[in-house]
């Protein structure tokens, strides 16, 4: 046997035990010994073809940032009746910077060792001094706020995927995209609203005092009191649907946060109706300690995103780290609200930029669609190519069978996904891998048609035709990597199987069909050439 | 078997004015098209905005899903049939470039629901793109197009001669402007899939090119006396067969995927199959005659 003839073979039967080592998990159902040692990875489906949801969201990085100027600005004015220097305001002004009045000159010094020690962060941005009150604008740094930003996003990343985790979804992805993105797939969602409203809340747990003292009424007309805000509840009514709201004046201060809680869980009360039962860290159960036994007879508001879960009566001083947001939930509505607050609470609000959500039905009838359209296509072809070059044509179908195997194969090693677009990707490859048989049969036959010898003939086609393969294929493939570079989701499948098929087309097309062709010829030494 | 016989001589050069005629007319309609209807129709992916797509499993008229969805009081709404007749099946899009579009497709699904009963119908598909999104995907989109062109134009430069690719690539553009005034025509919106599809055609179409270019080039190195105009027509002459059952092929399994692959695949199928179309058309008529108008225009003294 020719030696080149030998290799070739050898070549072309690895290719396709590995191809078929890559495919048995997709095909079969393979022992534990098998998965422990060989290539597991099935063919996976996108969203389009197995239904889920596909969330593009977008962190306010931004938000994370007045956030924790107004921070800084509770924070300010506590360490300043500490340290009992005067002051007039105190309060977060535009580009997120504070803006400081101090009402004696004399405090100057006090303020700037002040400011050094306790907030190290804060730069000095411009200093201004009139009638004996003196007007600091402080910022924080720049490096800080870059950091502050993208702790947001990291933050938010990492927080999203606990809340994913704990939903309970299989193979979700989730990954940064760009500065301040989050892409996210879920494969299977049954419910997309529902892991939207998980995925998308904020879930800042605030607890605050309300202010009875003052006229309500008086307050939403519009003459709010200095440091009071007023917050709504929104009750829905589990029957009829409808909402109810109700007004608070609230005192702005934030006594305690969400960040102090250890767990949060679903509990049912006397009537059985569902509540989340949480608790609080040994920091957390001090300060809650401090705060009810400083405020008895006070109502404290739960608030979660701005919005008044409920006000209870502060009866007496609470030890031990325990309380519970009631808030006439349905079972379901607290345990995610247990997920959130489990979880923790987002940086920064999200936005969502873009959701395509695919049904379980559509996508079966899609890959049904799909397989169909291959399958008749793919008979079509095959059929016409064993009419037009006879023996050949089968030849050329065999290459073709082969490159759908390699296609499949590669898509499982390289852990691609399959799309519809993806299908029909792998469709237009068999009618581009043809191509290639095409080019060599029609040189091939015109060889014949000079008196050559059909081994003389099929070497004349092939190194004709090879070149002219080559440069038709690559323009294909320029086109297919570029899509690869800037599609997106389906697309990006669909240049992966061109991409594929058409290397592939260049392997079973071109070095497939030879060796099969140099057996029958040099080996079998055939006389005629059926094509 | 044989559908072209090998020694057909058509004279396909002689013909290139009436070509060039009928190509300008089609040209012309496309952009008669393209300016009557104002401008491509983007679909929701570089537009931004809502689609949802429900199935109602009883029989529910469009008029009464208009209806129904009338007292959202959306602006851009529209309601198409969707898949075939009878399937009771709808797509509702809506185009909000500005403004929230979060919970749009939660009250669609609550006004249907509302409407028609909660147990009779089916969201089967939701995509909602944000206007900041749908900028970007179009600039991607455009993109890739621009990239691909100019990686071709510079593979052709480098594997044949200027002409050749210059050649190639007017005729990419004539098939990407007919192309995209029969889907104008066909009033289908231009989405991710669409650019996806005309890509492909893009790089068949050039691929078609590059097979009589390679043979022109085969053949003025065999002949070099011959007259250019008779080299080029033999050129493509030879290579016919071989295009017209490339061309057979690839559109047998684009037919399928048009009339079997579904609905949601069809716009694609459709840009596919009239690329095709067109592509191998002009790869035959245009892009090769191209090359005598260029050699008229930039005459060589000394030819390779």
């Amino acid at each position: 046997m020719d030696k080149n003839l030998k290799w070739r073979t050898i070549l072309i039967v690895t290719v396709i035990v590995v191809a078929c080592f890559y495919l048995a998990p997709s095909t079969f159902k393979l022992p534990s010994w098998w998965e422990s040692t060989f290539p597991s990875e099935k063919i996976s489906l996108g969203l389009d073809l197995q239904g889920g949801m596909h969330l593009l969201l977008e962190v306010e990085a931004e938000k994370a940032l007045s956030n924790t100027v107004d921070r800084l600005v509770s924070d300010v004015k506590d360490t300043l009746f500490e340290e009992r220097i005067p002051f007039d305001r105190i309060e977060r002004v535009e580009n997120d910077n504070l803006l400081v009045e101090i009402l004696s000159s004399a405090y100057k010094e006090k303020f700037s060792e002040v400011l050094e020690n306790r907030f190290p962060n804060l730069e000095k941005l411009k200093f201004d001094e009139k009638d004996k009150i003196i007007t600091y604008t402080l910022g924080l740094r720049s490096q800080d706020k870059e950091y502050l930003k993208k702790f947001a996003v990291d933050q938010g990343l990492e927080t999203i995927r606990n809340r994913i985790d704990e939903f309970g979804v299989s193979e979700p992805t989730i990954q940064k995209q760009g500065e301040n993105r989050i892409l996210i797939q879920l494969p299977g969602i049954k419910d997309p609203k529902r892991a939207i409203d998980l995925i998308g809340k904020t879930a800042l747990l605030e607890f605050k005092i309300v202010n009875d003292e003052y006229d309500i009424n008086r307050a939403l007309k519009g003459d709010v009191p200095a440091d009071c805000q007023i917050l709504y509840s929104k009750r829905e009514d589990k029957e009829t649907g409808e909402t109810t709201k109700k007004s608070y004046l609230l005192e702005k201060r934030t006594l305690l946060t969400g960040e102090n809680l250890t767990s949060a869980r679903v509990s049912f009360n006397q009537f059985n109706e569902p509540y989340v039962a949480i608790a609080f860290d040994s920091l957390g159960a001090k300060l809650f300690e401090r705060i009810t036994g400083e405020n008895v007879k006070k109502r404290l508001a739960i608030i979660l995103d701005n919005n008044v879960y409920s006000a209870p009566v502060i009866r007496d001083r609470i030890s031990g780290g325990r309380a519970s947001i009631e808030g006439g939930f349905t079972t379901a509505k607290a345990r995610d609200l247990a997920i959130v607050l489990r979880a923790g609470s987002l940086p920064a609000p999200v936005k969502i930029l873009e959701q395509r959500t695919v049904g379980p039905s559509m996508g079966q009838d899609s890959i049904r669609q799909g397989i169909q359209s291959i399958l008749i296509g793919g008979t079509a072809i095959v059929i016409f190519m064993m009419i037009y070059y006879h023996l050949s044509g089968m030849v050329a179908n065999f290459a073709l069978c082969f490159n759908m195997l390699i296609i499949m194969a590669a898509l499982a090693a390289f852990r691609a996904t399959l799309t519809l677009p993806g299908i029909a990707g792998i469709l237009l490859t068999i009618g581009m891998a043809v191509d290639a048989n095409v080019l060599i049969f029609e040189r091939t036959r015109e060889e014949l048609r000079t008196g050559k010898t059909p081994r003389a003939s099929i070497e004349g086609g092939y190194s004709k035709a090879l070149i002219t393969i080559l440069d038709a294929n690559i323009t294909t493939l320029i086109a297919a990597l570029f899509l690869f570079q800037f599609g997106t989701g389906p697309i990006k499948g669909f240049a992966v199987t061109l991409t594929i098929g058409l290397i592939a087309s260049l392997f079973t097309a071109i070095v497939c069909t030879r060796v099969i062709f140099d057996y029958f010829l040099s080996i079998r030494r055939f006389k005629k050439l059926s094509i | 078997m044989e559908l072209i016989k090998p020694d057909i001589n058509i004279n396909f050069i002689g013909n290139v004015k009436k070509v060039l005629i009928f190509s300008l007319i089609m040209i012309c309609i496309s952009c008669i098209s393209l300016i009557i209807k104002g401008g491509l129709r983007y679909g929701i992916d570089f537009e931004g905005g809502t689609l949802v797509q429900v199935k109602f499993f009883t029989k529910v008229g469009i008029s009464e899903v208009r209806v129904a969805l009338d007292s959202l009081a959306i602006e851009g709404l529209s309601v198409q049939e969707f898949g075939e007749k009878e399937a009771n099946e709808y797509l509702i899009t809506m185009k909000k470039t500005t403004g929230e579009l979060e919970g749009m497709s939660e009250n669609i699904k609550a006004a249907l629901k509302n409407r028609f009963g909660s147990d009779s119908l089916e969201v089967r598909r939701v995509e909602m793109v944000g206007p900041k999104v749908g900028k970007d995907l179009r600039k991607k989109g455009i993109l890739a197009i621009a990239f691909s062109l100019l990686g071709m134009l510079i593979y052709i430069w480098w594997r044949f001669e200027l002409r050749f690719g210059v050649g190639a690539i007017l005729c990419l553009i004539h098939d990407v402007s007919i192309t995209l005034g029969a889907l104008s025509i066909a009033n289908k919106p231009i989405d991710l899939p669409i650019i996806a599809a005309l890509l492909t055609v893009v790089g068949y179409s050039v691929n078609d090119t590059i097979i009589i270019s390679d043979r022109i080039r085969e053949n003025l190195k065999k002949m070099s006396r011959g007259r250019l105009r008779d080299i080029v027509n033999k050129s493509i002459n030879q290579t016919l067969s071989r295009t017209c059952i490339t061309a057979g092929t690839t559109l047998m399994v684009i037919i399928a995927l048009f009339f079997l692959g579904g609905e949601v695949i069809h716009d694609f199928a459709f840009t596919l199959l009239v690329g095709i179309c067109i592509g191998t058309y002009s790869s035959i008529f245009i892009s090769s005659p191209l090359l005598i108008v260029w050699e008229r225009l930039f005459p060589k003294k000394k030819r390779r």
